[in-house]
């Protein structure tokens, strides 16, 4: 910040920065308030300082089992969404492509429709082809939804290295296969753990999709959804809601642990 | 016989050095398996939609002749283009409040932070790791009968009974959403003034502009991708969004998006549902259109 302005008399950038950032914490920093709070009723006043319900969300079987799906579906949509992300990704950047604006706003498509109509093309086009839906068909719809956001993200880290690097390789005798695995994949790493770690977690929140796209096996926001109509069910749910919020933290900073690393490569091989 | 086999050895080996000298065969090919996931998942159910628009519900079965009857439905019943009008309304209204809100921020985090600006990123983007449907229902904790503003202004004696005006209308559905989506119009905006050239600024200020012309007439058009990413960011998703007016909108806060929805739950008329869906893509995308091209004879005025 302004190093010769005194910390009591912030500037008025500082102090709107504050104010925003309050209104943004506020209402979500609730929530975990009232997953310690001894009454089922989110509402104040406060009723005293409790466990029971981070133990009735380790007790509650349809609870975990939602999180299981959301867990198996965003595992296999980050990885699928991250390997199209990045073959399109290379195709635009390595290659002059004719129509390349058509193509990467084809792609881009999912990030400019409102979720539910997605939603209801899919659902329709799965029930004419009379494929039953399960948890697949949200994993398809998330594949969709992911793959935009995996190439942005790749884009970004492969127009950031030098092409010579795979040239070099290419003159040194390494096959086309051999260069993208010794040379290409080390250094667009970091952007392949951020393009897993994005699309893990829009898949793993999104709702809408699955709420159309899935029969009896809902995932954690679907469970969520249905909870929000019992009032006896949604402490659980906001215990639940902390505790994945402190694990995200916990992965963020990996996920910074690991990209500073990669940095700290560039910067040794030169760039 | 055998010139004919040396000749298509030729043309297949011909086709091979094609393929591999051209650029664009050979990045097509790499970009084949998106494409085509992207085709049978995005091009084709947009499709059936529309077709789907031109038939009828007959119960479980579909009526499949042409007929534009779900669209003469959505112009005779005012009700479907009144709420279409008013979920447009709702969403210009949360992408301003987002945008305005957030340019700002952002332009704190560009040009004040000096060290750590991935920390204030970091920062912003913290509630948002809170589940979607959580940060809605949070705002129902907030504004409710015994939420945090009803308490506390009866906690400080400002009023004897809780508000009921705070929940359950528009303006609750406004607020959640500029809340719900903040983070989504300041990283673009924060991008696009990051890249801004600072020597361009000097400039600026060197040949006389003051620091207010200088943001008008150098920071503000530079920055103008990003406020439109953002506003598109925002503007696009929010117009169909349902769960937010089912959890705090109540009936006044009704938008197409809870229409379309009812359409293939309750009231099943998948077709209708489809017509309104049609209608809801085409107005979004006239407006974006009229959107970038007012914003792009902004810029070439100022600039």
């Amino acid at each position: 910040m302004n190093a010769n302005r005194p910390w009591w008399r912030p500037d008025g950038f500082t102090v709107y920065a504050v104010i925003y950032l309050t209104f943004i914490y506020l209402p979500v920093l609730f929530l975990p308030l009232f997953s310690f709070n001894k009454s089922k009723y989110i509402a104040f006043p406060l009723k005293g300082f409790t466990l029971q319900w981070y133990q009735k969300m380790i007790n509650t079987p349809d609870l975990l089992e939602a999180l299981m799906n959301s867990v198996k579906v965003g595992v296999a949509v980050a990885i699928l969404s991250t390997m199209f992300g990045l073959l399109a990704a290379k195709a635009v950047t390595r290659y002059r492509i004719p129509g390349r604006g058509a193509v990467m706003g084809f792609i881009m498509v999912p990030l400019v429709i409102p979720g539910i109509i997605l939603a209801i093309s899919l659902l329709i086009l799965i029930s004419q082809l009379d494929i039953p839906l399960s948890l697949w068909t949200v994993g398809f719809a998330h594949m969709l939804l992911c793959t935009p956001f995996a190439m942005l993200v790749l884009i970004s880290r492969m127009e950031g290295f030098d092409r010579c690097l795979e040239e070099a390789a290419l003159d040194l005798g390494e096959n086309a296969w051999m260069t993208f695995w010794r040379v290409t994949f080390p250094i667009v790493l970091p952007g392949i753990v951020a393009s897993l770690l994005l699309t893990f977690t829009i898949s793993f929140d999104e709702f809408v999709l699955a709420f159309f796209l899935t029969s009896t096996d809902p995932t954690l926001p679907i469970y969520i959804w249905s909870s929000l109509r019992f009032p006896t069910k949604i402490p659980a749910v906001l215990a639940l809601g902390a505790s994945i919020f402190v694990i995200s933290f916990f992965v963020v900073a990996f996920a910074e642990w690991f990209r500073r690393r990669g940095v700290k490569t560039d910067s040794t091989s030169g760039f | 016989m055998s010139r004919s086999a040396t000749s298509s050895k030729t043309v297949g080996l011909a086709i091979r050095r094609r393929f591999l000298a051209s650029e664009a065969l050979r990045g097509f090919s790499l970009l084949s398996p998106t494409l085509l996931a992207m085709v049978f998942g995005l091009a084709m159910p947009l499709l059936v939609l529309f077709t789907l628009s031109f038939w009828l519900q007959d119960y479980v079965d579909f009526i499949k002749t042409f007929s534009w009857k779900n669209y003469s439905d959505f112009f005779a019943k005012p009700i479907y283009g009144m709420i279409l009008i008013k979920s447009i309304k709702i969403s210009g209204m949360v992408t301003l409040a987002t945008v305005l809100l957030a340019y700002p921020m952002a332009y704190f985090i560009a040009f004040r932070i000096k060290a750590n600006k991935l920390v204030w990123l970091i920062l912003i983007t913290v509630p948002f790791w809170t589940s979607y449907l959580l940060r809605v229902f949070a705002w129902k904790v907030m504004l409710g009968y015994n939420g945090v503003v009803n308490s506390g202004l009866k906690s400080i004696g400002l009023i004897s009974e809780p508000l009921e005006f705070l929940l359950y209308n528009p303006t609750a559905v406004t607020l959640t959403l500029a809340h719900a989506w903040a983070a989504f119009a300041i990283l673009p905006i924060y991008v696009s003034l990051e890249k801004i050239d600072r020597s361009l600024l000097e400039a600026a200020r060197d040949l006389g502009e003051n620091a207010f012309m200088t943001f008008v007439r150098v920071t503000l058009p530079l920055s103008m991708p990003g406020v439109i990413a953002a506003s598109l960011l925002v503007f696009i998703p929010t117009v169909g969004d349902y769960v937010t007016p089912s959890l705090v909108g109540g009936p006044s806060g009704i938008m197409i998006g809870n229409i379309i929805q009812s359409m293939f739950g309750k009231a099943f008329n998948w077709p209708l549902g489809a017509a309104i869906s049609v209608m809801v893509m085409l107005t979004v995308t006239a407006m974006v259109c009229v959107f970038l091209w007012g914003t792009h004879r902004f810029r070439r005025r100022v600039a």
